[in-house]
Parts: C-alpha cells; structure tokens; sequence
C-alpha cells in the first residue's frame, strides 16, 4: 500500500526534475521556453468556456428534472435478471457525464453499503476503469473549436457502455 | 437532453431546482475553466521545454511500432506523437491534471493536421477513444476512499481494474475501427 501512494507522490516531481535536468543538458533556455508554451494555457482555457458552460448546463438540467432517475428506473428490471444490483445504476449512467458526481456517488455507494461488499466493489471498479466522455469531448474539441463531432460522441459512449459491462462482469466473476 | 429535461421538469413539478440548477451549474463551468488555467499554463509550459530539447521526439520514437498502428495519418516525426503518448502516460498514472493540457495540445495538433477543418479527423476520434476509456495502471482516488472507509483490503481492486481498464481499451479500439469503416464506406 505504502508504495503506491509513495509512487503517486514522487511522479510530478520527478518529471518536472528530469524535464529540466534534460533541458540543461541540452542547453535550452528553460525558463524562456516555459513561459512561452504557458501562455497558450489562458488562452485555451477562456476558449474552453462556452462549450463547458452549454455542457454542464444541459446535463444538470437533464438530473435536476429527474428525467435520469425516470430513465434509471427503466434499466433496473433488466439488471436485476443478471444478477446486477440496480444500486449501481446511477453510478454507471453519470461517470461518462461527470467526474465529479460519479465520484460522489461512488463515495455514498461504499459508505452506504461498505468498500468490501459486491456493490462497493463495482462500484470501485467503475469509477477506476472508465471516463467522463462528455467532459473529455467538451474540454478537448472545445479548446480547438470543433463543433461538428461526427462519430465521435458515439464511439466515446459505446466505449463507456462496453467499458461499464465489462467492470460488472469482471466483478461479479471474481468476487 | 435539455429538452427532455425541461419536459420532465414540468411533469415532475421540479422547475424551482432546474432554474436554480441553470445558474448553479453554468457558474460551475466558468469555475473549471478558469481552474484549469493553473494546470494548463504550467504542464504547456513544461512539455514545451520538452518538446523544444527533443525529450517528446524521443519519447515517441521508443513507442513508435505501437502507436504508428493506431494513428496511421499521423507522420512519424510530428509533435502529436509525442504528445498523444504522453497525455496517454499520464492518464496511466493517474494524473488527471496533467493528461488535460496535454491532451488538449495533442487535438490541437491533430486539428493542425486536418487542416484546421471545423469536423473531425480520424485520429481525433481514436485519441478520443483511447481517452474514454480511462487507462489506469494506479487508481489512486479510489484506493484512498476505500481506505476511508476502512476497506479490509482497499488495494484488492487494482486487478480486476486493471483487467478492465485494458479489455475496455481494445474495445474503444475497435469500436472506432468499427465506425471508421463504415465512414469509408459510405464514402465511397
């Protein structure tokens, strides 16, 4: 256990050290360099703006209606034919939305029923082996101003959707 | 979405949350973003000092084999190699802040590479495939909650995530390939 937050710990600083050792070694100007890649930063983070707001906004509309908890109601009979709790549904229909909320619901999911039960568990596992798609896509194609996504909200989600059926598998096989 | 949403808002009678829900989460946003600017100023200026004394160009030639076949419209020696590889490196490890930036610069020169077209390419697509797919080796977030709440073993989750993480990713993989045939197809 202690090496691996042990390992967390020295990750940054070592790459931030081995950067700069290397620039040295390579006689480049270091901190002129720096300065010029970082002002890109504010730029693409004030472009990032509109699409995150329209994102977030739709989102938090679409869970503050409870048309998400209508559609998760839908999916529970079918989870439960598998052997799936339905406990874990809201978990798996916000980690492709938010990262923040999946990891609140994770967090409630292995308070309420324990870090070492089959839904924490699962839960663990889904939060740790998949992504927030709709962030990523907002945040990445937001920053170089693409509008038209084409397939790529599809493949993103379809990726989500295998990704969350293999971690309940992988769960419920193993444990 | 919002459409369904404000439908359903009306049926429920929960109007009052979802105007406060616009304004709360629309401030949230803007909050990110400007989060963001941390991060993004300091890991862009890093890796520029990285790409600049050829540290990147290395880095891509070590995984050149690899990922040559997942991009094949990307020219060996580009910039975007080096930083696919290393926003892919640091989602690896967990560092959420650091693959964002580096992420960010990847599809920027991807776009570069499409000729600044409005649509996406199809490296675009794969990188975005590959990011959704969450690549960990540590999931040091959720070891640290399940050590919160006293977890008999809170690491006992590293393989199963592992098994995941990786099926998931060929999944990602193929899916895209999936779709860009269909895409060359209809092309045609």
């Amino acid at each position: 256990m202690r090496w691996i937050s042990l390992i967390s710990i020295w990750m940054i600083p070592a790459m931030v050290g081995f950067i700069l050792l290397y620039s040295t070694w390579k006689k480049i100007p270091a901190y002129e360099t720096f300065v010029e890649g970082g002002k890109e930063g504010i730029k693409i983070a004030v472009s990032i703006i509109p699409f995150l707001v329209g994102m977030l906004v739709a989102i938090t509309i679409f869970r503050a209606s409870g048309a998400l908890e209508f559609f998760v109601g839908f999916l529970k009979p079918v989870l439960n034919l598998f052997g799936v709790p339905s406990e874990i549904v809201p978990l798996a229909l916000i980690r492709p939305v938010s990262g923040n909320a999946a990891l609140g619901i994770m967090t409630d999911l292995i308070k309420t029923y324990g870090p070492d039960s089959l839904i924490g568990r699962m839960a663990s596992v889904i939060q740790g082996s998949t992504d927030t798609t709709l962030y990523v896509v907002t945040v990445y194609f937001g920053a170089v101003g693409i509008r038209k996504m084409g397939d790529a909200l599809k493949v993103g989600l379809l990726a989500d959707l295998v990704g969350i059926i293999i971690a309940v598998t992988i769960v419920l096989l193993l444990f | 979405m919002t459409v369904i949403g404000l439908v359903f808002a009306g049926i429920n009678g929960k109007m009052k949350e979802v105007n406060q829900a616009i304004f709360v989460s629309a401030r949230d946003a803007v909050a990110i973003s400007i989060g963001l600017i941390s991060v993004l100023v300091f890991w862009l200026g890093m890796m520029k000092i990285a790409e600049v004394s050829g540290l990147l160009a290395k880095l891509s030639r070590l995984f050149r084999p690899l990922i040559t076949k997942l991009f094949p419209e990307v020219p060996e020696n580009h910039p975007a190699m080096g930083y696919i590889l290393s926003n892919l490196i640091a989602n690896m490890f967990g560092l959420g802040n650091a693959a964002t930036p580096l992420g960010i610069k990847a599809m920027e020169q991807l776009h570069e590479l499409n000729g600044r077209k409005p649509e996406t390419s199809r490296s675009m697509i794969t990188f975005l495939a590959l990011n959704t797919s969450g690549l960990t080796i540590i999931p040091a977030t959720v070891i640290a909650i399940r050590m919160n709440y006293h977890s008999a073993q809170p690491t006992e989750i590293v393989a199963p995530t592992l098994i995941a993480t990786f099926s998931t990713t060929i999944a990602a993989i193929c899916i895209d390939r999936f779709f860009y045939h269909r895409r060359a197809k209809r092309r045609r």
